[in-house]
């Protein structure tokens, strides 16, 4: 029985020196990430509207147009050439791109792009909603969406918009799908949804090569790429829920990334010279509405007075440090007319006079719905004392996210606390939130003079002067609106030194692997 | 001609109680799933989509007929062996519990085969040496098995062992290089590699085991040696021990045959429920250790509010426990004299 322990432990120990643990670098021609992207439904572009699948999306496939990344506000032609606008504003004639070859080995044409519009509204998926501002609809589409030739597509809106919203919104959706390829797969004329939510046609500087739901994610470099082949051969992105995991697998060399450290968790790596943290503001804010249903709420002073009820510095230095920036009006930071400026900070005198002229000077009680998320916890946990300072006794509710939001899309909250991204790099998105629906409804809010000053700034055609009406619209909204914004999150990824050339942009979909290069 | 309808009724009897109990198991999950104040939904469009949208998605999805009917719809589907689809991947969810189960599977084989090996002979040993320091000693590694948070123990495992010493690879099933190097057979990485004759790889494979079903191990051993020490405590102060001691058996024999013999029995019991409750999946080790197995892909089902895979995914959980059972069953037939 001994000489068998023995032998065992002996032969173990041998195994164990001779090493379980392979080589930890990861391969020089692969980027290897540790990646939360469990958001992820389908891959096919129409549907695809989470921030993992947008990225996803953005390094598979080509857009027509996509933001300027060099000119923030600006935009440059990706699967297209040119572009023209007719007189009347209503009709926009894209050139496409010559030379553009599908994974499959198609080249990409006219066809190509009018399918692809055309699918965006006929699946009628999340996206859908930003193609129908434009009165692309269902029964009208194949009317105004058309191919003139090989080359060249027409499209047409049902009225004059700003040029710029609409090219904004298109950047968002008009990636282009393998007509011939999605349509050999198709079933009962679901123009190829039901495969390609889980496959590829695509023509970026990626091919996907593998995706397992919730688990891997494995690209490919697109050799032929038009715009030059990527540097490196292959992306591969692991699901790694458990933070504290991604920063023990990025120490030990066993990734090259690690994109969901905490704000504790990138202090910690501070001082590890290999790795460096990258970091770009994205259009996500976190805010409180206030439900003007409430009795204290509908008192303008009242929202005055919660305004100065945030310790924005405080936090700012804190919990927020690494993950989010000061921000205080309804544009992020990046987006045509974006006012940056923060005229609010802790001031409990000065919200202890607006109390007593809204009729409380004692406070009062009220709830507010929290989300188990981290950072929400932390916001909500420092605004409790804060507001008390005030008088103000806030009921913090907490509950799982989707609960939250269930609750706060039927307008049941006092006060919700969560976050808030623009469906479309253009100012219109969270104008319309914030100004008329969906945000506004929640929150009881919805004013006639808001939804005509939010549709002309819509309509501008000349953008220095679209920028100003959004300039005075955040302006007005500090004094009334129902909303205390707080900050804009930042979007981190801790990636070792040897790695260059990520691109963390303004947006999900314009995060970039396509210049990675490793020593 | 009699033993065989008895033994008929039996089986009958016993599959009569495993579809009661599955049925009773999916109604009591579906209605749970139903009566949460949180929109499933939401799950699949968002925060950001519009009521029309909702609406539209909610009917695709069958949620707004009357519950009952919701139900019905389900069981009929499953009976003819459809699971249905995931929500939130779009995959048929019998295949994404294929993937899923293999990894649990092996993860908890190994975790209670080092439960048991060291289990109970621990649990016996502090039987008999009771009240000495062995015992203590024991007893102490019992208590912490049971009462240190897995989570804690997991990172601090990775810290120690993976980041620190390096003895042992990191999380995950494979080196992250490595993964799509392999085409799954069986599922069990180990197995997998070893039929792929990648003796590297299969060594890889075996790495990463090594820390997560150490885990669940101690957790089992935790369980199986307090058990074996009190009912081994149990049968010591027996007279038929003292009247062996008497007659010169040796202590060996004693302990191991006659007192062993007749703990056997409830131990196999012990050992069943620690094993099925590995099987159900251990969620916090999945989580640290990004081991994709049946605990962690229930959970993110529950907070995905994708229902469709929650109910597959109770399904499995239920026949588990339900083959697990009448194993034990076989068991006690053949250890028990008196069940034969």
């Amino acid at each position: 029985m001994n000489m068998l322990l023995k032998a065992g432990v002996a032969g173990l120990a041998l195994v164990m020196a001779s090493g379980f643990a392979a080589d930890a670098k990861t391969p020089k021609d692969t980027l290897v990430m540790a990646w939360v992207f469990d958001d992820i439904i389908s891959l096919d572009p129409a549907e695809i509207y989470e921030f993992s699948s947008s990225e996803y999306m953005a390094n598979t496939y080509d857009r027509l147009v996509v933001q300027n990344l060099d000119k923030p506000g600006e935009l440059k032609m990706q699967a297209a050439d040119s572009y023209s606008v007719s007189d009347d504003g209503k009709v926009f004639t894209f050139k496409i791109r010559p030379g553009i070859k599908f994974a499959s080995g198609n080249e990409m044409t006219a066809e190509d792009a009018e399918f692809s519009l055309e699918r965006y509204v006929l699946l009628d998926k999340s996206p859908a909603f930003i193609m129908n501002q434009f009165g692309l609809k269902k029964e009208t589409v194949k009317d105004m969406v058309r191919v003139k030739d090989a080359s060249t597509l027409e499209v047409e809106l049902d009225a004059a918009y700003a040029p710029s919203f609409f090219l904004n919104c298109l950047s968002y959706t008009s990636a282009i799908i393998d007509k011939k390829e999605a349509m050999s797969h198709e079933k009962d004329g679901d123009l190829g949804y039901d495969w390609l939510r889980t496959n590829f046609a695509g023509s970026g500087p990626f091919v996907l090569k593998a995706w397992k739901p919730n688990e891997s994610l494995v690209l490919e470099a697109n050799e032929g790429y038009w715009g030059g082949a990527p540097k490196i051969k292959r992306v591969l992105a692991k699901n790694v829920t458990e933070s504290a995991t991604q920063q023990l697998l990025l120490q030990k060399g066993d990734v090259d990334m690690a994109r969901n450290l905490t704000g504790d968790q990138l202090k910690a790596i501070a001082g590890d010279k290999s790795v460096h943290v990258a970091a770009a503001p994205k259009a996500t804010l976190w805010y409180m509405g206030l439900n003007t249903k409430n009795e204290y709420l509908a008192k303008p002073e009242v929202r005055q007075a919660m305004k100065y009820l945030v310790d924005y510095d405080g936090l700012a230095n804190t919990s927020f440090k690494a993950i989010g920036i000061k921000h205080q009006t309804f544009l992020p930071e990046g987006q045509l007319g974006a006012d940056n400026e923060t005229p609010f900070t802790l001031d409990v005198a000065k919200a202890k006079e607006l109390l007593a002229k809204a009729g409380v000077p004692n406070g009062f009680n009220i709830t507010m719905d929290t989300t188990n998320k981290t950072e929400t916890r932390l916001l909500s946990a420092s605004i409790q004392n804060t507001l008390s300072k005030a008088g103000i006794n806030l009921i913090i509710k907490l509950a799982d996210n989707k609960t939250t939001l269930t609750k706060y899309r039927a307008s049941q909250h006092d006060i919700y606390i969560g976050q808030w991204g623009s469906d479309y790099q253009d100012p219109h998105s969270n104008a319309e939130g914030y100004l008329m629906a969906p945000l506004a409804k929640r929150n009881q809010w919805q004013l006639p003079e808001n939804e005509a000053a939010v549709l002309a700034a819509r309509d501008e055609k000349d953008s220095t002067k679209r920028a100003a009406m959004y300039m005075t619209l955040q302006k007005q909204a500090l004094e009334t609106s129902p909303y205390v914004i707080m900050f804009q999150q930042v979007e981190t990824a801790a990636v070792q030194n040897s790695v260059k050339g990520f691109v963390l942009g303004p947006t999900f979909d314009l995060n970039l692997y396509s210049s990675v290069t490793k020593e | 001609m009699l033993i065989k309808s008895r033994r008929l009724r039996g089986l009958l009897r016993t599959l009569a109680s495993v579809l009661t109990t599955l049925f009773g198991l999916l109604l009591v999950t579906f209605v749970i799933s139903r009566l949460l104040p949180a929109d499933p939904v939401l799950a699949i469009v968002g925060d950001h989509a519009t009521e029309e949208y909702v609406a539209r998605v909610r009917e695709e999805l069958g949620l707004n007929k009357p519950i009952l009917i919701q139900f019905w719809i389900y069981l009929s589907h499953v009976i003819q062996g459809d699971l249905g689809q995931s929500i939130r991947t779009s995959r048929p969810i019998a295949q994404e519990l294929m993937n899923v189960f293999p990894a649990t599977l092996e993860l908890a084989t190994l975790g209670t085969i080092i439960g048991i090996i060291l289990g109970i002979p621990l649990g016996v040993l502090a039987a008999v040496r009771k009240d000495t320091m062995i015992d203590h000693v024991v007893r102490f590694l019992g208590l912490v098995g049971y009462s240190v948070p897995i989570f804690w123990l997991g990172l601090m495992g990775l810290l120690v062992f993976y980041a620190k010493l390096d003895w042992l690879p990191g999380p995950g099933r494979l080196d992250f290089g490595y993964e799509d190097m392999i085409t799954p057979v069986t599922g069990l990485m180990t197995v997998d590699t070893l039929i792929a004759g990648d003796m590297d790889l299969f060594k890889n494979a075996l790495g990463h085991l090594i820390l997560p079903a150490s885990l669940l191990g101690y957790f089992s051993l935790a369980y199986i040696s307090r058990m074996t020490r009190s009912l081994m405590l149990g049968q010591l102060s027996q007279e038929y021990i003292l009247t062996a001691r008497v007659k010169g058996v040796s202590e060996a024999r004693i302990i191991w045959k006659h007192a062993m013999g007749n703990i056997l029995v409830p131990l196999i019991t012990v050992i069943a429920l620690s094993y099925g409750n590995l099987l159900e999946g251990s969620v916090l080790t999945e989580t640290v250790f990004a081991w994709r197995g049946l605990g962690l892909y229930i959970t993110d089902s529950i907070f995905g509010q994708d229902m469709p895979a929650v109910m597959g995914g109770t399904v499995v959980v239920g026949a588990i426990f339900i083959i697990i059972n009448m194993l034990t069953d076989v068991a006690y037939r053949l250890l028990d004299p008196r069940a034969k």
